[in-house]
């Protein structure tokens, strides 16, 4: 490797006045970051330029033609009806996944937080979904969720008749949202955990000799300490949530109609079902875009809403 | 936290935890169970919790319709390139950015930092067309070299660096002063008090390549460079739905080997993940 070699010169190197401390630092510095820019560079940067410059073209892939077409393709964008609700089904799940999430992963934590005999155990199994193969988990509440399947058995022996989960609209997205969550709240759980055993007993203790009761702890102590990693577990799920293809492709495959048709799945449909590679490029920098507002927004939040960081 | 708990309420607790798990433990032992039950009882009614009677060819089905094999092969060997790249180009970085003063070094953090605002489905048209260019595609290249040097590498990257900020600096003034360079401080004292941080990022790297979905269903098209997740989809009958069984029983062999692993190893699976920079 290059940097060893740098560090392998002999001694009389080092001595030479060119080669101060800091000089050998800098060089040091930017071997070990190289591979890394180098990496975002050619993978990432590179390609956001691309998608850019493909979305201002029609690329019909058969003829094998590129035209400069300028912003047509963004004001296909605005006049895709299709587009509308596409957004609007992204904007559900997103909604969905990111309140479903937080809220079952607090509750999770603070359940596990309590002195109990045995909670190593439920830990791991509340944790064991985030390392099942994601296609499988899948495939197993696809399997479930079918008319005749576990989930609708089950509840015929109570004597109800379930719905056909993954072919009518409201239950198809109720269905992969829910097979998202418990796939992944684990993560959330673990991280909620360790910040609320970061909170100072102490706190506790006063209040209760003051007399304030267990849910005002919780909304007066609790909350805002751990406020920085509700912060941060909400940015990693909502993007995290604006990525999600695989359930959507295996579940619904989009429908019923655009029902749950994403705009990761719906991109990729355009792009490499469809082969519009010029609209599918305009698609993904709606998606940029959405990820840059939404971090970014997030990231202001932090200065009203985050009450401690460390 | 509370020491008092009262016995009334810890029954209650265990309760309400036990109800809260079923969707968590459920599937997986439904995926164990029902792929090793006959194809008559896999939607039997009232359903079978415990399989009734055991049909074990569901297995050799796996094997016979697919190079599933290969396909295992395929998944583990690039999940374990990915890891152990991502760890050598994170540490390596988030050495540098935490520890090591160079010019730019806070700009060049900034650009490296987009990568988590760029994930690689935004970029996946061009990296396609990239790929297809250097006659990459259906090659495993793609699925190796995006996420070892890419977008999916800069969270690794951030948790080194989060956690080689918190090294005192004293123990790298004594390495200076016995003459070592900046890459043996580097292996000899950094890293091997990073094996926390390290581990998590194996584990969420390991991860993330197991269940890449998206860039091998672009990339690859012929079934014996299919990787896991991909191949579990391709268990259709001749109109395109599910064979049930056989998918249940591709699934749990993918599944069950990390379960198990996790079981076994999981104390430093949770408390790594806990206690690295990610608190936030």
């Amino acid at each position: 490797m290059a940097v060893a070699q740098e560090n392998a010169r002999p001694e009389g190197r080092s001595s030479s006045p060119f080669w101060t401390i800091a000089r050998r630092d800098s060089l040091a510095g930017f071997l070990f970051i190289a591979p890394q820019l180098i990496g975002i560079i050619v993978f990432v940067l590179i390609p956001l330029g691309l998608v850019f410059w493909y979305s201002l073209h029609e690329w019909n892939v058969l003829a094998n033609t590129f035209t400069y077409t300028g912003a047509q393709n963004y004001r296909m964008l605005m006049e895709d009806e299709g587009l509308l609700e596409v957004l609007g089904a992204t904007a559900i799940f997103s909604a969905g996944l990111v309140i479903f999430n937080l809220a079952l992963a607090l509750l999770l934590a603070v359940l596990l937080n309590q002195k109990l005999a045995g909670i190593a155990v439920f830990r791991t199994l509340f944790f064991s979904p985030v390392v099942v193969s994601l296609v499988a988990w899948t495939i197993v509440w696809g399997f479930l969720l079918q008319k005749n399947g576990g989930i609708n058995g089950m509840l015929l022996t109570f004597g109800i008749e379930g719905p056909n989960w993954l072919r009518e609209e409201t239950t198809a997205m109720i269905s992969v949202i829910v097979v998202q969550v418990f796939k992944n709240v684990g993560l959330n759980m673990i991280l909620f955990l360790a910040a609320l055993q970061g909170v100072p007993k102490e706190l506790y203790e006063a209040a209760r000799i003051d007399g304030a009761p267990t849910f005002k702890q919780f909304r007066r102590i609790t909350l805002p300490l751990i406020s920085p990693t509700i912060l941060l577990t909400s940015i990693i799920t909502i993007v995290g949530s604006l990525q999600v293809f695989a359930q959507i492709a295996v579940l619904t495959q989009g429908g019923p109609g655009l029902s749950t048709t994403v705009l990761v799945y719906y991109l990729y449909q355009q792009a490499f079902q469809f082969h519009f590679f010029g609209y599918g490029s305009t698609l993904s920098i709606l998606l940029f875009a959405i990820v840059a507002i939404l971090t970014f927004a997030q990231w202001q939040m932090r200065k009203r809403i985050v009450f401690y960081e460390s | 936290m509370r020491a008092d708990i009262s016995p009334r309420a810890k029954v209650a607790l265990y309760g309400v935890m036990c109800v809260l798990l079923i969707p968590f433990v459920f599937p997986t032992w439904w995926m164990v169970t029902s792929s090793i039950k006959p194809i008559s009882d896999i939607f039997a009614f009232p359903p079978q919790l415990v399989p009734q009677s055991y049909d074990w060819t569901t297995y050799s089905k796996v094997f016979e319709l697919q190079p599933f094999v290969r396909q295992y092969w395929n998944s583990a060997y690039i999940a374990a390139v990915v890891t152990v790249g991502t760890m050598i180009i994170s540490s390596m970085a988030g050495y540098a950015f935490a520890r090591i003063r160079f010019p730019y070094a806070n700009a060049i953090f900034m650009i490296v930092l987009l990568g988590l605002l760029i994930p690689s489905e935004v970029t996946i048209v061009p990296l396609f067309q990239m790929f297809l260019k250097a006659g990459m595609v259906n090659t495993h290249w793609p699925l190796i070299l995006v996420p070892i040097f890419g977008a999916p590498s800069v969270f690794a990257t951030f948790v080194m660096r989060q956690f080689f900020v918190t090294l005192p600096a004293e123990l790298e003034e004594a390495a200076r002063v016995d003459g070592l360079g900046r890459f043996k401080i580097f292996t000899r004292i950094a890293l091997p008090l990073a094996k926390p941080a390290l581990a998590s990022v194996a584990i969420f790297t390991f991860l993330h390549s197991w269940n890449l979905f998206l860039e091998p269903i672009v990339f690859l098209s012929s079934a014996e460079m299919f990787t896991l997740p991909q191949a579990l989809t391709q268990y259709t009958d001749a109109y395109g739905g599910p064979m049930w069984n056989i998918q249940l029983a591709a699934a749990t062999l993918t599944a069950l080997p990390v379960l198990i692993v996790f079981i076994i190893a999981q104390k430093q699976f949770v408390e790594g993940l806990a206690h690295t920079g990610l608190k936030g």
